[in-house]
């Protein structure tokens, strides 16, 4: 009887705790900076495209709700021709992000994306662009790897030698 | 027609629509209070404080498909709701909101109202085995065993109340509460009768007919749209009807200073359904034995020795 009456009391106590209940449309919850939320395609520093089209991030997807073409252009750089997300299929797991070679692809915070019609959720690449380079500022792509394109020839990127003749180094 | 008949007409449907609308009310009130002891804000968004919610829930029920299974019995099941939503109502008609102020005041309303719980144990039994479903039999067979035992001790601890008033009437026991609440020299008897009338209406932590963890939901599993609104708004009217006695019996009712009598009375009540809310949220089910055994074995001794001690006082100070 006691024990019962003890815990009624703990429960009336409550009564004046704080509330765990975050009322939505008028608060915002806090979210930390990694939540995955809505994906973005980040720029560079330079302002151009990160993403080089190499489809690893549709590959890792496991509801294949990533859609994209590849395409070049005159300077050698590989670019999505387009790029499409299925939003009413995507599980948010982030696994595109993990996949993504080139930190083009990036979740952001934001899950507020709601439509009311289905093929709204179909995000074009216009709509995934976002201008900014989220959360990998200074990366750049081609400025770290290997590939020649037009105005970085072989072994101006950084912290890379010009490419040596073998044939030099002959005894 | 003359004044009195009209202040008749006027109280019944006052009391009534009082009823209905505290039945609907206490649905608000316990998801409200509920939250509140559970760190939640509960429905708050239609309408002031989330009463809205009230008249959405109504609405939505109203407009449920009402169906009933093709292997049920049909004209019983549908009088079984209908038994518990009269009785429940009739119960009211002599409970003493004010001085004069009651639906009619008869000299035997003690009786009358346990009467008819006894009469709403039909609708539980009935309402199991007219759905032909086990979950609902066991359901309406555990309602019965239980209301019954608990009735036998509801009684008798409200014999000690009759005893000190010297009268089954209600507005008399209120009248003889002027100066001391009955709670006092029958504290024993309100534990016996608030714990009983948690069983009757059978709510948590006794509300093994329903324990829907076990029975799906018990007898009324069967039931659906405003049937099932109907053992709803029974079982609220039941709360209010405990709580309301108890206010009457053990709280002095209407007496109070300052404010006016009805209030004191619709307050009071107020109360014991937060209480009703509050064993809700912080009591476990109990186990069935366990149960009837607190039932046979404890409450009935109990209720027998207070009625005893109390007799033997009155005895002796005659």
């Amino acid at each position: 009887m006691f024990s019962n009456l003890r815990s009624m009391w703990i429960v009336f106590r409550h009564a004046f705790a704080k509330r765990v209940t975050v009322q939505y449309p008028e608060e915002k919850p806090v979210l930390a900076p990694r939540w995955r939320g809505r994906i973005v395609l980040t720029l560079d520093p330079d302002g151009q495209e990160r993403c080089v089209a190499c489809n690893l991030c549709s590959v890792a997807c496991p509801v294949s709700c990533i859609a994209l073409q590849a395409t070049e252009d005159e300077s050698g750089r590989r670019y999505p021709e387009f790029f499409r997300i299925n939003f009413s299929r995507c599980i948010f797991c982030g696994y595109c992000e993990e996949a993504c070679p080139t930190y083009a692809i990036q979740l952001t915070p934001d899950f507020e994306m709601s439509e009311y019609k289905r093929q709204n959720l179909v995000y074009e690449k216009e709509d995934l662009m976002v201008d900014g380079q989220g959360k990998y500022p200074g990366y750049n792509f081609y400025r770290v790897a290997g590939l020649a394109i037009a105005g970085k020839g072989k072994g101006d990127a950084e912290n890379e030698a010009p490419p040596v003749d073998v044939r030099s180094l002959l005894p | 027609m003359d004044f009195e008949t009209l202040r008749r007409l006027l109280v019944i449907a006052g009391v009534l629509g009082w009823l209905v609308l505290t039945a609907s009310l206490n649905i608000w009130i316990e998801r409200r209070l509920l939250a509140l002891w559970q760190d939640r804000y509960g429905p708050n968004r239609v309408g002031p404080f989330g009463l809205g919610h009230v008249l959405a829930d109504v609405i939505k029920i109203s407009f449920k498909e009402d169906w009933i299974p093709p292997f049920a019995d049909k004209a019983v099941f549908v009088l079984a709701p209908a038994i518990i939503m009269t009785t429940a109502l009739m119960s009211f008609a002599v409970v003493p909101f004010a001085p004069g102020i009651s639906v009619i005041d008869l000299d035997v309303a003690i009786l009358f109202i346990l009467a008819l719980s006894s009469i709403g144990v039909y609708s539980v039994a009935l309402a199991g085995w007219s759905s032909n479903n086990k979950y609902a039999l066991l359901g309406g067979l555990r309602a019965s065993a239980q209301m019954l035992a608990y009735e036998v001790f509801m009684g008798l601890s409200l014999m000690g109340v009759v005893a000190l008033a010297g009268s089954f009437s209600l507005h008399d026991i209120v009248a003889a509460q002027e100066d001391m609440w009955f709670v006092v020299p029958q504290a024993l008897g309100f534990v016996v009768f608030f714990i009983a009338g948690v069983a009757e209406t059978h709510r948590l932590p006794f509300d093994l007919p329903e324990a829907e963890s076990e029975l799906v939901a018990g007898f009324h599993s069967e039931y659906s749209g405003m049937k099932f609104g109907m053992f709803f708004v029974g079982e609220y009217i039941g709360i209010t009807l405990i709580s309301a006695l108890t206010a009457t019996l053990f709280f002095g009712g209407w007496h109070g200073p300052l404010l006016p009598p009805v209030v004191w009375f619709v307050l009071k009540t107020f109360f014991f359904i937060s209480v009703f809310v509050l064993l809700r949220a912080s009591l476990p089910r109990l186990r069935y034995d366990q149960l009837m055994a607190f039932g046979w074995k404890i409450m009935l001794p109990l209720s027998v020795a207070n009625l005893l001690v109390t007799g033997a006082i009155i005895l002796a100070r005659n």
